[in-house]
């Protein structure tokens, strides 16, 4: 499977490489934003962006994280202005509470555009 | 499929960057799927559809004739088609297409049937002549349609479908005279209070 996936894109590519299409594909796939091309973040953001906000448990329960790798990944994409947390108490349960910010709204737009591109891309290529 | 590493220096392959491109985009809409806030149903057209119902309520009330009320009744309902599907479709295009005519699907395919029925109820209560009942068979069945359309959308959505099965049971066993009445709450208020909850909360 690798290796003729491999043989036809080595065939393709000879044919293909001259278009416009692809090279603009080509180009921007390497400046894909890999903070949320990743599958866990991709999810979180994904997750975000239809709702208003989503606290720690939903998320983990929506995409069958285990605690820990849903706080790692959430808090880069915290630290990267994406989404924002706030901490609060229900009763004496502390409740991690996460929004969409406008900066990961664009990523994902952006992610989303990518994708479309490149798409396009192979299909006129 | 191998894993590919779209950050290596080594040129990307066309075939497998497109595959993985669409995969990416399903994994997307089906975690926004999941996630259940996305609502494919126009908030800012049901508004509209509200607004248009009010101003149908109002010449309707000044109609004696049964059959020019039922006619005004109509073509508002035409105008609410046009207008719902203009504001679907550009909510979905404005969400992408790719990703969410799944659910505008949905609703509309669970909408259409109670539609068709009340259609043809309404056919059978003129030619009985019992239009005194049409207001609250058509609240009851547009929220019949609403209910299952919106099952697998937001809360929001079968809860006003939910409200306009029991406005519409409330108006099958009031007198009859208030029936335009009924409408003008159901087709206006609650299109217009729920449609800019939806707006406001759910894109649009």
């Amino acid at each position: 499977m690798a290796k003729s996936n491999a043989f036809r894109a080595t065939r393709e590519e000879k044919s293909k490489r001259g278009g416009p299409a692809f090279r603009a594909a080509e180009s921007s796939a390497t400046n894909l934003d890999r903070l949320i091309h990743e599958r866990t973040r991709l999810a979180i953001v994904s997750a975000l962006a239809v709702n208003t906000s989503l606290t720690f448990n939903e998320l983990k329960q929506l995409l069958s994280a285990t605690d820990g790798n849903l706080s790692v990944h959430a808090r880069k994409l915290e630290d990267a202005g994406y989404i924002a947390c706030t901490k609060s108490f229900a009763g004496r349960l502390p409740k991690t509470e996460y929004r969409l910010a406008a900066a990961g709204r664009r990523a994902l737009e952006k992610y989303l555009d990518h994708m479309e591109a490149l798409i396009r891309a192979t299909r006129e290529g | 499929m191998p894993q590919l590493d779209p950050f290596s220096r080594r040129p990307p392959e066309p075939v497998a960057l497109d595959d993985r491109a669409r995969d990416n985009l399903r994994f997307i809409r089906e975690t926004m799927e999941r996630a259940g806030s996305f609502t494919a149903v126009p908030g800012w057209g049901g508004v509209a559809i509200g607004i248009t119902a009010l101003g149908a309520a109002t010449i309707a009330s000044t109609q004696s004739e049964p059959n020019s009320w039922l006619l005004i009744w109509l073509g508002e309902a035409a105008v609410a088609l046009a207008i719902a599907t203009w504001t679907t479709a550009s909510k979905a295009r404005e969400a992408r297409t790719s990703l969410f005519t799944g659910p505008a699907r949905r609703f509309v395919y669970s909408l259409a049937p109670p539609l068709f029925v009340g259609a043809l109820l309404t056919a059978l209560l003129v030619r009985i002549d019992f239009n005194g009942a049409i207001p609250g068979v058509w609240l009851l069945l547009y929220g019949t349609g609403v209910v299952t359309g919106g099952a697998f959308s937001i809360r929001i959505v079968p809860l006003m479908g939910l409200c306009f099965i029991v406005l519409g049971a409330v108006a099958l066993f009031c007198p009859w005279s208030w029936g335009n009445a009924f409408l003008a709450v159901g087709f206006g208020g609650f299109h217009i209070l729920f449609g800019a909850v939806i707006a406001r909360s759910y894109g649009g």
